[in-house]
Parts: C-alpha cells; sequence; structure tokens
C-alpha cells in the first residue's frame, strides 16, 4: 500500500512537471515578448528589448523555465498585462463563484445519478430504464450551451418561471441573494453530468450484478433490499470517484460554456474575456490551474478508491 | 445471457475455415463486425442519420438555392413561410440555407480532425507499445500530461492566436485529441507484440516499420476505427463550442456553433425558429455518432470474443 502510494506521488508530480513545461513552452510560443505587451504597440524596440532584458526574458529557454518554476511554487501565476494586475489576484476574485457553480452541479449529479443508474440496472429493459437511457444518451449527445439555451426559450420565454436575468455580482455572497436567478444554470449543468454519470453508474451496477457474490447473496436467502443495499450499492457506486475524477476537464469546459452563456462573473468568463483581450497571462494561468485540479482530482479519486476498496491495495 | 449467446452462435462456422494468414482471419472478422453491425438497428439509424447530414448539407445547396453572402435588413428574422421554410435570421439570410452551410463546416472539420487526430494517435501508439522500455514510458508520460490539460481551454487559446479557418481549427482540434487513440492502439499493440504472427514476422526479417504497417496497426484497426466516430463528435462538439463563444468560423463562413450563438441574442424575442432547428441538426448529427460508436464497438466485440 505505501509501496503504491509512493509511486502514485511520484508519477503525479512528474505529470505535474511536464504540465509546467508544456504551458511554459505554449506561452513562450503563443505570447514570446511580454515587454511588447507591457509597454504598447508605441513603444521602441530598444524599450521593449530593455524591458525584456531586464524582466529575464532574454535568458535561455531553460533558465526561463526553472525561473517560472519557482515563481509558480511561491503562488505566483505572473502578471497580466492588459488588465495591469496579478493573475493570481485576478483568479482568486472569481474562483468562490465558479467553485460554487461546479460543486453544486456535481454533487447534486451524484446525488441524481448514482440511484438512477442502479434502478436503471436493477429495472434493465423496463420503460423506465429505456426512457432513462434515451434522455441520458440525447443530454449527453447535447452540447451544455445548447441545453441553457434552450432552457432559457422554455422557462424564460415561453413558461415566464424564472426572471432573465442572472446575479452579477462578482461575489459568492451575492450571487446567493438571488438564489432563485442561478437556478438554470445548475440545472443545465447538473443534467448534463447526471447525463454523463448514470450512463456509467448503469453499467457499473450491471457488472456488479452479473459477480458471484450477488448470487450467494440472493442463494442464502437474502431479501432484494439488503442485496441492493448492502452489496450491490456499494461495488457499484465506488467506481464512481474514479469518474468525477476523471470528469473534471468536462467539468471545466462546462463551467466556462454557461458563465459565457449566462453571463456569471466567474473564472469562465473571466478566461472568455481574456480570450476576447489576449490576454495570454491570465489565459494559461487558468489553463495551468485547470490542468493541475485535473492532477489532484485523479490523484484523489485513486487513492479514496484505494481507501475504500481493499482489492485494490493489494496490487 | 441468452442474446449473447445467440450471437457468438453464427461464428462457428467461420472458425472452420483454416487459420492460414492474417488476412483470411481479418477478412472473416471484417465480414462478421459487418453482419453484427448490419443487424443492429440502432447502428443502422446512427449511420442513416449521420448519412442524411452529409447529404443535406453536402448535397442540399445544389438543390435548394440560397443567398448565404449577402444581408437583407429589410427581411430579418422572418418566420417560417413561404419561400423561406425555416425563416430567416437576424441578418435576413435564410435559414435552411444557412443550416446546410453550417453543416458543411462542421461535418468537414468533424471529419477531418478525427483523421488527423486518427493518424496521429494511431501511430503514437504503435510506435509506444512496439518499443516499449524508456521509450514508451516517455512517450505515454507525455500522453499523460496532454490529457491533463483541459482540451477546450488549449483549444480555445491557440484557434484565437492562429485564426480560425476549417483547415487550422481541423488542425488544431485534431493536435489536441489524437491522445485517446494513442492510449487504445498502444495497449492493443502490447497485447499483439507478444502474438505468434508476429513473432513469426520478426524471424522472418520484417522492419519495425513494416511490423508496425502490416501487422499491428491493421490488427488494432477495430479499435481505432471505433474511436473515430467518438473523435468526430467531439470534434464537432468542440467546433460548435468555439463557434458558440463566438471564435470559431467567420461570417460569411458558418457553423452551427456560431449559429447557435446567434440564438442566444435572438431566443428572449420568441424568434423560435433560430434556436430549434440548428439544435436539431447538432444534437442529431452528435447523437449519431455516438450510436455508431457504440453499435461498432459492439460489433468488434464480438470478434474479439470469437478469438
Amino acid at each position: 500500500m505505501t509501496r503504491y502510494l509512493i509511486r502514485r506521488t511520484l508519477t503525479a508530480i512528474v505529470v505535474l512537471i511536464g504540465i509546467a513545461f508544456a504551458i511554459f513552452t505554449l506561452l513562450h510560443v503563443i505570447a514570446p515578448s511580454p515587454g511588447r505587451a507591457a509597454l504598447g504597440v508605441r513603444a521602441t524596440p530598444q524599450a521593449v528589448h530593455n524591458y525584456n532584458q531586464a524582466h529575464g526574458y532574454l535568458k535561455p529557454f531553460l533558465v526561463q523555465f526553472l525561473d517560472y518554476l519557482n515563481q509558480l511554487l511561491h503562488g505566483d501565476l505572473g502578471f497580466s498585462f492588459v488588465l495591469n494586475q496579478s493573475v493570481t489576484a485576478i483568479l482568486g476574485e472569481r474562483a468562490p463563484l465558479s467553485a460554487f457553480l461546479s460543486g453544486t452541479s456535481v454533487a447534486l449529479a451524484i446525488l441524481i445519478a448514482i440511484p438512477l443508474g442502479i434502478y436503471q440496472a436493477v429495472k434493465r429493459n423496463s420503460i423506465g430504464d429505456t426512457v432513462a437511457t434515451v434522455v441520458a444518451f440525447t443530454l449527453y449527445s447535447t452540447p451544455v450551451f445548447l441545453f441553457g439555451v434552450l432552457l432559457i426559450q422554455i422557462f424564460v420565454f415561453n413558461l415566464g418561471w424564472v426572471d432573465a436575468n442572472v446575479p452579477q455580482s462578482q461575489t459568492l455572497s451575492g450571487a446567493l441573494a438571488d438564489f432563485k436567478d442561478i437556478i438554470l444554470p445548475i440545472v443545465a449543468l447538473t443534467a448534463t453530468n447526471v447525463a454523463t454519470y448514470s450512463r456509467f453508474q448503469r453499467s457499473s451496477a450491471l457488472d456488479v450484478l452479473a459477480q458471484d457474490y450477488i448470487r450467494v447473496a440472493r442463494a442464502k436467502g437474502l431479501s432484494a433490499r439488503l442485496v441492493l443495499s448492502r452489496h450491490l450499492v456499494r461495488n457499484a457506486a465506488l467506481p464512481m470517484v474514479t469518474l468525477v475524477g476523471l470528469s473534471i476537464p468536462a467539468l471545466l469546459a462546462g463551467n466556462l460554456l454557461i458563465e459565457a452563456l449566462f453571463n456569471i462573473n466567474g473564472l469562465g468568463l473571466l478566461f472568455v474575456n481574456s480570450l476576447q483581450r489576449q490576454d495570454f497571462q491570465v489565459l494559461l494561468a487558468y489553463t495551468l490551474i485547470g490542468a493541475v485540479l485535473v492532477v489532484v482530482g485523479n490523484f484523489i479519486a485513486d487513492i479514496a478508491l484505494m481507501i475504500t476498496d481493499p482489492r485494490i491495495r493489494l496490487v | 445471457m441468452s442474446q449473447m449467446d445467440l450471437r457468438a452462435a453464427p461464428t462457428a462456422e467461420p472458425t472452420a475455415a483454416p487459420e492460414a494468414g492474417d488476412i483470411t482471419a481479418v477478412a472473416s472478422g471484417w465480414r462478421l463486425a459487418a453482419r453484427e453491425f448490419a443487424s443492429n438497428r440502432l447502428a443502422l439509424v446512427g449511420f442513416a442519420i449521420l448519412a442524411f447530414f452529409v447529404v443535406f448539407s453536402f448535397l442540399g445547396p445544389l438543390v435548394y438555392h440560397t443567398n448565404q453572402v449577402d444581408t437583407n435588413i429589410l427581411f430579418t428574422d422572418q418566420p417560417p413561410g413561404p419561400g423561406h421554410p425555416f425563416g430567416t435570421d437576424d441578418v435576413g439570410i435564410d435559414v435552411l440555407g444557412r443550416l446546410m452551410k453550417g453543416g458543411q463546416t462542421s461535418l468537414e472539420i468533424g471529419f477531418l480532425a478525427a483523421a488527423i487526430a486518427t493518424v496521429i494517435g494511431t501511430l503514437w501508439g504503435a510506435i509506444a507499445g512496439l518499443a516499449g522500455g524508456i521509450v514508451d514510458a516517455v512517450m505515454m508520460r507525455i500522453v499523460d500530461v496532454s490529457l491533463s490539460i483541459p482540451f477546450l481551454f488549449v483549444v480555445l487559446i491557440v484557434s484565437v492566436r492562429y485564426g480560425s479557418s476549417v483547415i487550422t481549427l481541423s488542425a488544431i482540434l485534431g493536435v489536441f485529441s489524437w491522445l485517446v487513440s494513442a492510449r487504445l492502439v498502444r495497449g492493443e499493440v502490447l497485447t499483439l507484440r507478444v502474438r505468434d504472427f508476429v513473432s513469426a514476422a520478426r524471424v522472418m526479417g520484417a522492419t519495425q516499420r513494416r511490423l508496425i504497417y502490416r501487422h499491428l496497426i491493421p490488427n488494432a484497426l477495430g479499435t481505432v476505427i471505433v474511436n473515430i466516430t467518438f473523435e468526430i463528435a467531439n470534434a464537432i462538439l468542440a467546433v460548435a463550442a468555439l463557434g458558440f463563444l463566438g471564435f470559431g468560423i467567420q461570417f460569411p463562413q458558418t457553423d452551427w456553433g456560431t449559429q447557435i450563438a446567434n440564438s442566444v441574442t435572438e431566443v428572449l424575442n420568441g424568434y423560435w425558429w433560430l434556436v430549434y432547428p440548428v439544435g436539431v441538426c447538432l444534437v442529431a448529427t452528435v447523437m449519431a455518432c455516438n450510436l455508431l460508436g457504440d453499435a461498432l464497438r459492439d460489433a468488434f466485440d464480438v470478434r474479439l470474443r470469437r478469438r
């Protein structure tokens, strides 16, 4: 177990360094002269050169990369020349709202998808299962922003249940004050997540149902309810941990698209605005954070699975 | 279980044929896969939908002529009616014709990006799997790193920097989405390379190159083909997301994502014909690819189970 932990941690660290290198290379290729961005189009080439020289942008590539790593380790994500602000501060301001949006929708999605998927597996090929499969398959193929547009069309325009505004406040507490307005974004994100998770949960539960221990539990006369709660749910819901870890890139992408659609002041909207401003420092810093989240999320998922599932500990 | 048994039953008869060379083995596998595919109704539905949208987008404009270049402010946002079966959009362009034009770019990018991704991924995976050792470790760590970086983010950043035509977008999407196929092909190659026919080819003096092209890739093709359909679906979704955010194909060209972006500003005016038709096109196409992929996976699974 300790050996697995050590090996897993080492791979995670190697991958993290690789990510930093990839992001740095991308930044280097896309925005090679920060001096130009900092001083503007009217600066003389000499001034740009001096700026780059003074800030270490003319050093060899690898030296610059080591400087960058050092910066990152001190929590410095760089400087946005467009907003004239530290990137860490900009991202920190926006993070709570996005975290709330993603966190709530993932939690809701898990709470819905696990029972739904298990129900589908137990009642395989029933009408309920077929309907749920068709709906999930359709949603799975629907981009989240299109689903959001459809929600607006139906619930705002046709039914008038929700207002067309979304909370414009920058802070989490401000957004929560108009909770009704943030329902549609959360519904959109939750629904697309449920589509992915329940498909997975269904097939995972079907795998478990085919196992011998389920047959044994039934044969020794356990009631259907006990088989379900003691043997099926536990074993079938565990792999969900891994799936949530794996779905982080999709979650970040969904968050970005939904924030852009509903104009919510989180990290996603910041990313879209930074694209328009060509603010590559912010863009790549957020990409880096996203990648780190993916690695850390998968790491936590693996460890959690190892702790909860004794079979993996043997490896 | 009973369903599975039924599926496995017809495999008995081709197995009787002698396993002479890999060519006949592959061919019978292919025929089996094709038979399984044809008997799967969902697969046929998926194939039919995809074929419909290809015909609709590429042959449609030959039958249904519309002006897709000049705007007409006197006929903006017209509801569906005579002359414009799906109405007109916010600059007075016929929506049905626009859907065809948008479908062309969406499908072109989807297919092209999937092709690029598959070629890179297959070669990468085959080389890594065959080489093994340190080469394999390094190549697969590169895949791990790239898989951790959120796909949509990188694609957006690079396409903002390097422009967005059909070619550049396909190249960008393809270059950043080969990772899954690389992993799949490597997995296949790892099991294939210890098999007898590969050893036989080695003994006969086949070069690495010949091993990869003639033996490993053809035998991993089932996995690759299944993955292509999902790659197409993903590329179409990604380019729609790009278009939705305003970084897709630029006017007078268009794609389905860009059309959805337009509909966002119109949805509260009640112009439903700018929302539903394009939504149906996009979802149906992606769904068709996913159906096709699921069905193909089942089809090739039978082939694997037989061995």
